[in-house]
């Protein structure tokens, strides 16, 4: 079935979700938000990495889609949840098509460092421009919905869980699709995928424009649900490390694995925050070197083994 | 050699790396459902001539010509689009897929273009066409095991199952039987060639064995220092001065005796 177990899964679990944020205390669904916007650049780079390309630089995409959020709604006044994401979408995607027609001739540290470069380029330009908000960034107004502007973060939460749903299950089909089956095809041996018959320069091109639009869908949402835009928690070297990270915390094992992922790291860093103010970053640091050495596959590993076991 | 028009026809080929001449000269007409053996010592120009035909390399000069069409300039996937296709010398498999995985992502890419490509991967008519190839080619034992596990008869085989998907009207193998024990050469030849009899696809292969070479082609040509030394029957060649000195060696049992 093109709409398969793991799809219905998703949908279930985002469908449960949405329905126990409206019982769930305010600040678990902000995490909950938080987690789930950035799952879905996760995503796109669950993709690359699949065929075994990572990228130091997604921040460049999701602070593109924040960003876009951002000028839409001081520019324009545009306060409409599908408007902003739709423009988010179409940023991100028609830069990462231009970007990728340079990215998909690298591979290995050059597509890596390359990516981490041109982010790099976004943040030193918006530091430096005030008509982009410079170090401060933007406030942005409340998300309104075809023009009702609710109270509460609820509709938002709704909305995230919703367009997460849609992209993971989008996702899913496309990597049970031929093409998405490619990334492994591509990862183990691009000279016989090419003696196939099938480029494999459009197909990487394919998967980074998928990513690069995940990410800034992850942008857009996650603009909104802080309420604010700024270069260093979006756009920096920093926010595209927290991606690689979130991506090998959830490992590649399944689509579910960057919400799982994502949410295990806003507690984990919360939390840590909480408890070791000054040295927050060792817990986080610890962590994920304690996930390289014992779980190679993400906490999604665990999931799958605990899942195997019971069936 | 018939009159009909050549499926493949090769004109003052040349590939120079800098100063080093890889290919000089080359010249050759392939007749549809020809069975040719390509020999030469290491450094010949064999794989050189294989990688210009199938796209891997420019050459630096002439013409390659297959149905009648230029094909230089054509990136390999265009090269195996056009109908020609290729195995290795070193098994080019997916290595961490199984076996069955190998052989649907090979009809997966061979029946899927443009917007196709974007069809489930995963269709009951590609793993009923799945299962005739692995039983075709005598490799549905492994199905379930990872490519990167297997041993060197079967990637060989797994490696041009996967080239033939493609429906080729020419295939070019690199060295089918390096690596693979003399008990089984010729059983893994008998499976490679068999099918491709039925199907009249015209074969190029690059072979060191020259028993498998007497057995199997009709037409052998010898390649030595970039350039063509001989091209005729395998019975003439085998017997050729240049080919007993260049290729063969005194000491093969091939080579005429008190040479």
């Amino acid at each position: 079935m093109f709409f398969d177990r793991t799809s219905s899964i998703v949908v279930i679990a985002l469908f449960a979700c949405a329905v126990a944020g409206y019982f769930i205390p305010d600040w678990i669904m902000n995490q909950l938000m938080f987690g789930f916007a950035r799952a879905l650049a996760v995503l796109g780079l669950l993709v690359l990495w699949r065929t075994g390309l990572i990228s130091f630089g997604h921040a460049f995409y999701f602070g593109l889609g924040a960003y876009t959020v951002a000028l839409l709604d001081i520019n324009l006044g545009v306060s409409d949840v599908f408007l902003r994401l739709v423009g988010a979408v179409l940023v991100s995607g028609v830069i990462g098509w231009i970007v990728g027609f340079v990215l998909r001739n690298y591979r290995d540290i050059f597509f890596a460092m390359l990516s981490l470069a041109l982010s790099m380029v976004l943040y030193g330009i918006i530091v430096k421009t005030e008509a982009l908000g410079s170090t401060d960034g933007f406030s942005i107004s409340a998300p309104t919905f075809f023009g009702f502007a609710p109270d509460g973060k609820y509709p938002l939460f709704v909305f995230i869980c919703v367009v997460c749903a849609i992209c993971a299950v989008a996702v899913q089909m496309y990597l049970n699709s031929t093409l998405g089956w490619m990334t492994t095809a591509i990862r183990d041996n691009e000279v016989r995928v090419e003696y196939l018959g099938l480029s494999v320069a459009n197909a990487v091109h394919v998967k980074y424009v998928l990513s690069a639009v995940l990410a800034g869908a992850a942008g857009c949402l996650m603009a909104m649900a802080l309420g604010q835009v700024d270069p260093d928690s979006m756009v920096n070297w920093t926010a595209s490390g927290e991606l690689v990270f979130i991506t090998i915390l959830s490992g590649p094992g399944s689509v579910i694995a960057p919400f799982i992922g994502s949410v295990v790291f806003e507690l984990l860093r919360t939390y840590a925050f909480e408890w070791a103010p000054h040295a927050w970053q060792l817990i986080v640091g610890g962590t994920l070197l304690t996930i390289i050495l014992f779980l190679p596959g993400g906490v999604w590993s665990v999931i799958e083994k605990v899942v195997g076991k019971k069936s | 050699m018939t009159d009909s028009s050549p499926i493949l026809k090769v004109e003052g080929l040349e590939k120079t790396f800098g100063a080093v001449v890889a290919a000089s000269n080359i010249n050759i007409d392939v007749q549809p459902g020809e069975i040719i053996g390509i020999i030469g010592a290491n450094g010949a120009g064999k794989t050189t001539f294989v990688n210009m035909v199938t796209g891997y390399l420019t050459p630096s000069a002439g013409s390659i010509q297959f149905e009648g069409r230029e094909m230089i300039g054509l990136p390999p996937r265009k090269v195996t689009q056009a109908g020609i296709s290729r195995s290795f010398q070193v098994s080019q498999v997916f290595s961490t897929m199984t076996v069955e995985e190998n052989i649907l992502t090979a009809l997966a890419i061979a029946s899927n273009t443009g917007l196709g490509a974007l069809r489930q991967m995963m269709r009951p008519e590609l793993v009923s066409k799945c299962n005739d190839v692995l039983e075709r080619y005598q490799i549905a034992q492994h199905r379930d095991h990872t490519a990167g596990t297997l041993s060197q008869g079967v990637r060989k085989l797994l490696d041009i199952a996967m080239a033939v998907i493609s429906k080729p009207r020419i295939l070019l193998l690199d060295e089918p039987t390096s690596g693979i024990s003399v008990e089984e050469k010729f059983d893994l030849m008998d499976i490679v060639m068999t099918p491709l009899r039925e199907d009249n696809v015209t074969v190029l292969f690059i072979e060191h064995d020259m028993e498998i070479v007497e057995r199997y082609v009709s037409r052998v040509i010898a390649f030595y220092q970039g350039e063509i030394i001989c091209d005729e029957s395998p019975t003439e060649a085998l017997a050729d001065p240049k080919v007993q000195e260049y290729v063969i060696g005194t000491s093969h049992p091939h080579a005429k005796k008190g040479a």
